[in-house]
C-alpha cells in the first residue's frame, strides 16, 4: 500500500526510513516516527475498531492517549500479546503486527453489529432490568455471553516471557509533561541546580510543540527552540529526561509512579532490557504541565470513522505529514477548528466548510480562515452524518436560540470537531487536590492542594504559548525553591503565585478560551438519533438524559448507571460533555452536579509492571537451611513452612525399585526412631537470645513458667501467652548462664515472638536490663532421636560429659562437635532418648554429615517433618497452630502444669482468671481412637454425640492431628472437645459425608505413657 | 567410644552464596562479590556499657544515627540508640567476644555472637545504586547516603544492612536463609547492564 494521504514534506518521521507493518493480516508501510494511528491514516485507513456495546464501526478520535476507539492487539508472538493499546500510542517499528479487536468475523462485517439495531432494547442500565430472570442465570449465562459480545482484547494464556523492573528514585522536581509548560519548568528547575526529571507519555518530548509549523519561541521556530532546550537538559547531570514514560499514579507524600515503555517500539528488543519499567518516584515538590485534551461535540452519528478531533487532524497532519482526508468539514465551537483549517488547507486537504456553534464569529483565526477562501457559516450544527464505513456526508442546519433549521447534506470524507479544551486535572485530582469550577474558562482548575504540587499551563486553564511558557518557568523555579527548604513531606495548600525571573518572548495562534459543553442542538427525533459521548463505552447523550428521567441526579450515580467515563480512557474525552448535559437536563449549574473522583492509572497499566521482579523462584524469599541441600540431593520430599523449605520425608527405593510414597517413607522413619535412631533438620526453629541482667525476670513476665529458679545448663518447656491469655507460641529455653537464655520458639512464630518481646520491652519495661537478638540464622539445629542417640554422637563431641546422669535429660551442655562449638541440648519431641545439636550454621552441612557417618553403623535415618509429626502426637505433644487455634488456655492445651500458679503477674495471667477461660465445657486435649483400627480420620473433621440428632446437630469438637502410627499399629488422633478430659473412656461419632465413624476418646498419650524411654 | 574427634579434620565453613557467587557473570557496571567469613557480635547496652565496650573493640561505637566507624580493620555499625554490630572480617568471635565482655563486666549489655547469622555481599560499579535502587526505596544519593553511612532497610521482600563504603561501594549484610534471594535479585536488576 502507497502512503496515498502523506504530505510531500514535513512533518518529523523520517523519511528515510520507510519500515512496514501488518493491520489485520495486510502489510502496509509507514516511517519512523509515525505512530501505528498515523500510519493508518497516511494509508487512508480510519477503520480500526467496533464499538464496545453496539458493535459500530470506529474510526481514530484523537492523536494521543485519549483514544477511546482504536483499540489495537499488538502481538510479537503468543505470549508477547499486549491488547487494548492505543494505536495512537503505539509506535510503528519494522514488521509490527497489530489486530482489531471487538469484531467477528472481521472488521468491515461484523456479526455483532446486530445490537445496533437492537439499540432501542439495550438502553443504559439494561443489564440491571433485563437479565433478572431466571435467578442465577446472570452468573452463569448472562455475564458470560455479555462479556464476551462486550469485550475489548483478549490476554494472552501463556506466561509472559518479558521482564518487566522496578526503580525506585529520588528527586527534587518531578516535571510530568514535556509541553511549553513542562519543558519551560525543567529549565527553571534546573538551572537552579535541583535534580529533576521530566517524564513524557510520548515518543518525543515536545508535547504541542510537536505540532507546531508557524509557531516561534525566543526568536527561534519552535522545533529549533525545542531541540536547543532539550539538548541543554540533556545535557545537565542533574536532569533525567524520561520519554515513553508516563506518570500514572499520584500516591500520598509525592510518591509518583511512571510506567516507561523501554523496548516496546523496537523491533528487536536489546537483551536484558525489561520490556517496561516502573518509577516509583519520591519528589520534594512535582509541577504538574498535563496540558489539555480537546473536547470532541456531542452531535448525531458523531462517531463515524474519519470524525477526529480538530487538534488531532491538525496533529496527523504537522506531525506526522499524514493528511486525514481530501475533503474535510469542520464543527467546532471555538478557534482551534479555524487553526486546524488552515493547516490542513496549507497541508492540501479541501476544507469543505465550517460550521461555527456560535452566533459572533470574530478575532485572527476566523478572519484567517475567510481571507483563505475557507466556507465560514456561523451558527450552525452539524445534525447528523453519513457513512458505513467512514463517513460519507455531514448534514448542516442552522441553529440559533435551539431552534434548528433545515438540513443541508455535503459530501465530505472527513469531520473535525472541536468544542474546546478541557485541562488535563486527573493527576492533580489523583492527589486528592480540590478542583474549582471556573466559569470564565468553562472548566474545572486546580484549586487548594494537598500533597507538595503546584500545576502549570494549560493543565491550570493557563493558555497562549507566552502565558504558557512563562507559567511553567515561574512554576519551576518556585518548586526548585520550595524544594531547596523541604524539610518534611508536610502536606501543602494552595501554591502561591509565581511570576518568572524572565520572561520568554514567543508567538503562535491564539487560541481564546471559549469552547462548548453538552450536547448541540439537532432538532431530529431523540429516539433515533445517537450521539455519542462517551465512545468507549458506547454513551450516547439520550442515555443521559435517560439517567436523568430515571431520577440520577448525582453525577457519580449518572456515570455508574450509564457507565459513561467508566471506560479504560477514564472519561478523558466524555466527563465535561456529560456534565453539560446533565447540567441541562435538570436545569442545574455545572459546579452543582458535582464531578467524579478521577483513579489511578491514568492509562491502563500492565500487571507485568506492578509484579516487577517478583515471579518465580524470587516471588518470595525462600529459605533453606544449611542442610537443606544434603536432603535435596538424598530425594527428599519437601514442603513450605512460612517461607522455609523443609523435608517433609526422604523416600527411598523399596522392593523392585520403586520409590515408597509418604505413607510407606513415615512408617520406615517412625520405626527407626523408635528401634534405633533418627536425625532431624530442626534449624528453622526460632531462637532468640534474651541477655541482660534483668533476663530471669523478663522471661518471668513473658512465658507462664517460672525461671527464677532453673539452673545455668538446665532446658525448661516455656508457655507464652497473648494478653488475651491463649497461647501464643512454645517452645524448650535453655538457661546459659544467670544473665542469657537461649529462646526456641516455633518455626513460622519466630518474628511473631520477637516483635511480642520487644514490643512489651519498649512499652511496659524500658526499666529492664535485657536485650534480645534473633539467633535463628545464627545456629543449625541437628536433631538426633532414638535409643541410640548419645552412642551416636559420643565419638564426635568434646568438653561434654555426655553421661546418662552427667547430662539428664532437658539439659543444656557447651562443648565441641568435631571441633565446631556446640549448644547441645538433651530434649526430646520424639519421646525417645533425644539431643539437639546446635552448631554455627556455616557448620551445619558438615556436622551433619558427620553426624550421619557416625550413625551408620546404627542405621540412622533421616527423617522429615511428616514423622516428627507422627512421633510427637504419639507422645501427645502439641502442635501451637495445630492443637491450638488462638482461643486455647494452657488447660485447655493440658498444659496447666506450665503455669507458674505462685507466679505474680506474666502476660496473659489476669485473662486466665476470668471464669469463662475455667469453664467445665472448654474444648480440651484429648486423644480419640477409632473403634476399627485401619481407619485414619481426616483432620479438622467435627466431633458429634448422635450424628442423627436433628440438625443442626451439636458440634463437640474437631479433629486436629490424625495419623496412622506405624508403631502402634494403628491410627490415632488428637482432638479438641468440649469438656474433653471428662469424656475419656466414652464414644464420640466423626460424621463425614457418606457415614459416621466411632471413635473413643482416650489420654492424648498414645505411647509410652510414663516417659521412660526420654532418658534412654 | 571408639574413635576419637580430635582426629577428625577441620570442618570447613559453607557459605550459602558458594555456587550462586561462582556462576556469577563480570559486569563491570555493577560487580556482585560474596564477602568473606566475618566475625559479627551484636552489642547493646545501657550508657555506661558503651564508652568500655568501643574500647575493648578498638573502635568507638559510632552515637551518631546510621554511621559507622572503622579502625584497624575493625567496623562498628549503628543499628540503634543502644544496638551496635561489631564486625570483623576473616576473624574469629570468641576472643572479641571475651575481651568485650571481660571490660563490661558489671554494666548492664548484651552481647551476642552472630557471625554466622549473616552474610555479606558487595554491590560495587557505577551502577550500584541504579540495581539497588530496584529493590530499595531509600535515596542513594551521596548528599542523602554518604560514605560512612549504614542502615537497616529491605532489598524487595528480605531485610538488609545497607552500609556504603565509597562512592560506588556499597557492602549488604543479609541473614543467611534471604541470601540467595537477595544476590538473584541483584544478578536480575543488572541483567541490562550487560
Amino acid at each position: 500500500m502507497t502512503n496515498r494521504f502523506r504530505t510531500a514534506s514535513g512533518g518529523r518521521i523520517d523519511r528515510a526510513a520507510p519500515l512496514s507493518f501488518r493491520f489485520d493480516g495486510q502489510t502496509f508501510s509507514g516511517f519512523k516516527g509515525d505512530t501505528l494511528a498515523s500510519a493508518l491514516i497516511a494509508n487512508g485507513v480510519h477503520l480500526v475498531g467496533r464499538s464496545f456495546k453496539y458493535h459500530r464501526p470506529r474510526g481514530l478520535l484523537s492523536a494521543g492517549s485519549d483514544e477511546p476507539n482504536a483499540l489495537v492487539n499488538v502481538a510479537r508472538d503468543a505470549a508477547r500479546a499486549a491488547p487494548n493499546l492505543r494505536a495512537t500510542q503505539v509506535e510503528v517499528y519494522e514488521g509490527l503486527k497489530a489486530e482489531s479487536q471487538n469484531r467477528w468475523p472481521s472488521l468491515a462485517f461484523d456479526a455483532g453489529a446486530v445490537n445496533d439495531l437492537a439499540s432501542p432494547f439495550l438502553p443504559s442500565g439494561f443489564y440491571y432490568k433485563t437479565f433478572m430472570w431466571p435467578a442465577g442465570a446472570w452468573k452463569r449465562f448472562y455475564e458470560p455471553k455479555i462479556r464476551a459480545m462486550a469485550g475489548l482484547g483478549v490476554a494472552p494464556t501463556l506466561p509472559d516471557p518479558d521482564r518487566y523492573t522496578q526503580n525506585h528514585v529520588h528527586c527534587d522536581v518531578l516535571v510530568v509533561g514535556a509541553g511549553p509548560a513542562g519543558l519551560a519548568a525543567a529549565l527553571a528547575a534546573a538551572e537552579s541546580g535541583a535534580r529533576v526529571i521530566l517524564c513524557d507519555e510520548q515518543a518525543e518530548l515536545g508535547g504541542s510543540l510537536l505540532s507546531e509549523t508557524t509557531a516561534t519561541i525566543e526568536g527561534q521556530p519552535a522545533a529549533d527552540w525545542l531541540a536547543a532546550t532539550l539538548a541543554t537538559l540533556a545535557g545537565k547531570d542533574n536532569v533525567t529526561l524520561l520519554p515513553r514514560t508516563t506518570a500514572f499514579g499520584y500516591y500520598p507524600h509525592n510518591l509518583v509512579a511512571l510506567a516507561e515503555r523501554v523496548t516496546e517500539h523496537l523491533a528487536v528488543p536489546g537483551a536484558g532490557l525489561p520490556r517496561e519499567r516502573l518509577w516509583q518516584v519520591r519528589a520534594k515538590e512535582v509541577v504538574l504541565a498535563a496540558g489539555a485534551l480537546e473536547r470532541p461535540l456531542v452531535f448525531p452519528e458523531n462517531d463515524r470513522p474519519g470524525v477526529l478531533l480538530a487538534d488531532s487532524g491538525r496533529t496527523y497532519a504537522n506531525r506526522y505529514g499524514a493528511k486525514v482526508g481530501e475533503r474535510a468539514v469542520i464543527f467546532t465551537a471555538c478557534d482551534a477548528g479555524y487553526r486546524t483549517a488552515l493547516d490542513l488547507k496549507a497541508a492540501g486537504v479541501t476544507i469543505v466548510a465550517v460550521a461555527d456553534l456560535r452566533t459572533e464569529v470574530s478575532g485572527e483565526l476566523p478572519a484567517r480562515a475567510l481571507a483563505a477562501g475557507i466556507d465560514v457559516r456561523p451558527s450552525t450544527v452539524l445534525v447528523g452524518t453519513k457513512g458505513r464505513l467512514r463517513v460519507s456526508s455531514a448534514q448542516f442546519a442552522k441553529a440559533r436560540n435551539g431552534e434548528v433549521g433545515p438540513t443541508e447534506t455535503i459530501a465530505c470524507d472527513t469531520v473535525l470537531m472541536s468544542g474546546g479544551f478541557t485541562p488535563s486535572v486527573h493527576l492533580f485530582s489523583q492527589s486528592r487536590g480540590k478542583l474549582v469550577w471556573d466559569g470564565a474558562a468553562g472548566a474545572y482548575l486546580p484549586g487548594t492542594s494537598v500533597e507538595r504540587e503546584r500545576s502549570a499551563g494549560s493543565c491550570r486553564g493557563v493558555y497562549g504559548l507566552q502565558r504558557v511558557l512563562e507559567d511553567g518557568y515561574a512554576q519551576g523555579e518556585a518548586a526548585a525553591r520550595a524544594a531547596a527548604t523541604f524539610t518534611s513531606p508536610a502536606r501543602g495548600a494552595t501554591p502561591a503565585p509565581a511570576t518568572p525571573s524572565r520572561t520568554i518572548p514567543a508567538s503562535a495562534d491564539d487560541l481564546g478560551t471559549a469552547g462548548f459543553i453538552g450536547a448541540t442542538p439537532h432538532g431530529r427525533n431523540p429516539a433515533l438519533a445517537k450521539a455519542f459521548v462517551d465512545w468507549q463505552n458506547d454513551v450516547t447523550s439520550k442515555d443521559i438524559l435517560l439517567a436523568t428521567r430515571e431520577g440520577f441526579r448525582s453525577i457519580e450515580h449518572v456515570k455508574r448507571y450509564t457507565t459513561t467515563g467508566m471506560a479504560t480512557d477514564q472519561g478523558k474525552t466524555s466527563n465535561m460533555n456529560t456534565l453539560g448535559i446533565v447540567s441541562e437536563a435538570l436545569d442545574t449549574p455545572v459546579p452543582k452536579i458535582g464531578l467524579t473522583t478521577f483513579r489511578p492509572p491514568f492509562t491502563p497499566t500492565t500487571f507485568g509492571l506492578f509484579a516487577g521482579a517478583a515471579r518465580g523462584d524470587v516471588f518470595d524469599p525462600l529459605r533453606k537451611t544449611a542442610i537443606h541441600d544434603w536432603a535435596a540431593e538424598q530425594g527428599a520430599a519437601f514442603e513450605d513452612v512460612g517461607n522455609w523449605k523443609r523435608a517433609l520425608y526422604f523416600p527411598r527405593a523399596g522392593a523392585g525399585g520403586r520409590m515408597e510414597d509418604m505413607h510407606a517413607a513415615v512408617a520406615r522413619e517412625c520405626k527407626a526412631v523408635r528401634a534405633s535412631v533418627g536425625m532431624f533438620d530442626a534449624s528453622t526453629l526460632g531462637k532468640i537470645e534474651i541477655v541482660g541482667p534483668d533476663a530471669a525476670e523478663f522471661m518471668n513476665r513473658m512465658y507462664t513458667n517460672a525461671w527464677a529458679k532453673l539452673e545455668p545448663g538446665r532446658l525448661r518447656y516455656g508457655v507464652m501467652l497473648r494478653e488475651d491469655g491463649f497461647v501464643m507460641d512454645d517452645g524448650v529455653v535453655g538457661r546459659m548462664a544467670s544473665d542469657r537464655f537461649h529462646v526456641t520458639t516455633t518455626t513460622g512464630g519466630a518474628p511473631r515472638v520477637l516483635a511480642h518481646m520487644e514490643d512489651y520491652l519498649q512499652t511496659e519495661w524500658p526499666d529492664l536490663d535485657v536485650w534480645l537478638t534473633s539467633t535463628t540464622e545464627q545456629w543449625s539445629v541437628i536433631a538426633v532421636q532414638g535409643p541410640k542417640a548419645r552412642e551416636v554422637i559420643a565419638p564426635l563431641i568434646e568438653g561434654i560429659d555426655l553421661s546418662k546422669e552427667g547430662f539428664p535429660h532437658m539439659c543444656v551442655r557447651e562443648g565441641t562437635i568435631l571441633g565446631v562449638p556446640t549448644r547441645l541440648f538433651s530434649v526430646s519431641f520424639t519421646g525417645e532418648l533425644g539431643f539437639e545439636i546446635n552448631v554455627p550454621s556455616a557448620y551445619g552441612r558438615a556436622v551433619w554429615e558427620a553426624v550421619h557417618a557416625a550413625g551408620e553403623r546404627f542405621g540412622i535415618t533421616p527423617y522429615g517433618t511428616e514423622t516428627m509429626h507422627v512421633l510427637r502426637a504419639e507422645k501427645g505433644y502439641i502442635i501451637v497452630g495445630q492443637e491450638t487455634d488462638g482461643t486455647a488456655t494452657p488447660d485447655d492445651a493440658n498444659l496447666g502444669w506450665a503455669v507458674g500458679k505462685a507466679k505474680k503477674d506474666f502476660v496473659g495471667k489476669r485473662s486466665l482468671a476470668r471464669a469463662a477461660m475455667s469453664a467445665p465445657d472448654r474444648r480440651q486435649l484429648v486423644g480419640l481412637k477409632t473403634t476399627d483400627p485401619a481407619v485414619v480420620l481426616e483432620e479438622g473433621a467435627q466431633i458429634v454425640a448422635d450424628p442423627s440428632a436433628p440438625v443442626p446437630v451439636p458440634m463437640l469438637g474437631f479433629v486436629t492431628s490424625s495419623y496412622h502410627s506405624a508403631v502402634l499399629g494403628r491410627s490415632i488422633a488428637l482432638a479438641m472437645v468440649k469438656g474433653g478430659r471428662a469424656r475419656i473412656g466414652t464414644k464420640l461419632m466423626v460424621p463425614m459425608p457418606t457415614h459416621a465413624i466411632e471413635v473413643e476418646v482416650v489420654e492424648p498419650v498414645f505411647y509410652d505413657p510414663k516417659g521412660d524411654r526420654l532418658n534412654g | 567410644m571408639v574413635e576419637s574427634a580430635s582426629m577428625t579434620t577441620p570442618l570447613t565453613p559453607a557459605n550459602p552464596l558458594h555456587v550462586l557467587a561462582a556462576a556469577s557473570r563480570d559486569v563491570a557496571a555493577v560487580r556482585l562479590a560474596a564477602l568473606a567469613p566475618a566475625a559479627r557480635l551484636v552489642f547493646r547496652g545501657r550508657e555506661a556499657a558503651i564508652g568500655p565496650a568501643g574500647e575493648a573493640f578498638g573502635v568507638p561505637l559510632p552515637r551518631e544515627a546510621c554511621r559507622f566507624n572503622t579502625a584497624g580493620g575493625r567496623f562498628a555499625f549503628w543499628l540503634g540508640p543502644d544496638e551496635w554490630l561489631l564486625l570483623v572480617p576473616n576473624a574469629e568471635a570468641a576472643p572479641l567476644f571475651t575481651a568485650i565482655e571481660a571490660a563490661t563486666t558489671g554494666l548492664p549489655h548484651a552481647l551476642v555472637d552472630v557471625s554466622e547469622r549473616s552474610v555479606g555481599i558487595e554491590v560495587a560499579g557505577e551502577k550500584a545504586a541504579f540495581v539497588l535502587n530496584q529493590g530499595n526505596p531509600l535515596d542513594l544519593s551521596l548528599a542523602a547516603f554518604p560514605i560512612g553511612m549504614c542502615t537497616r532497610t529491605v532489598f524487595h521482600k528480605a531485610e538488609i544492612l545497607l552500609v556504603r563504603h565509597a562512592p560506588d561501594v556499597f557492602h549488604l549484610d543479609v541473614w543467611r536463609s534471604f541470601a540467595p534471594y537477595v544476590w538473584e535479585l541483584l544478578e536480575d536488576a543488572r541483567r541490562e547492564l550487560a
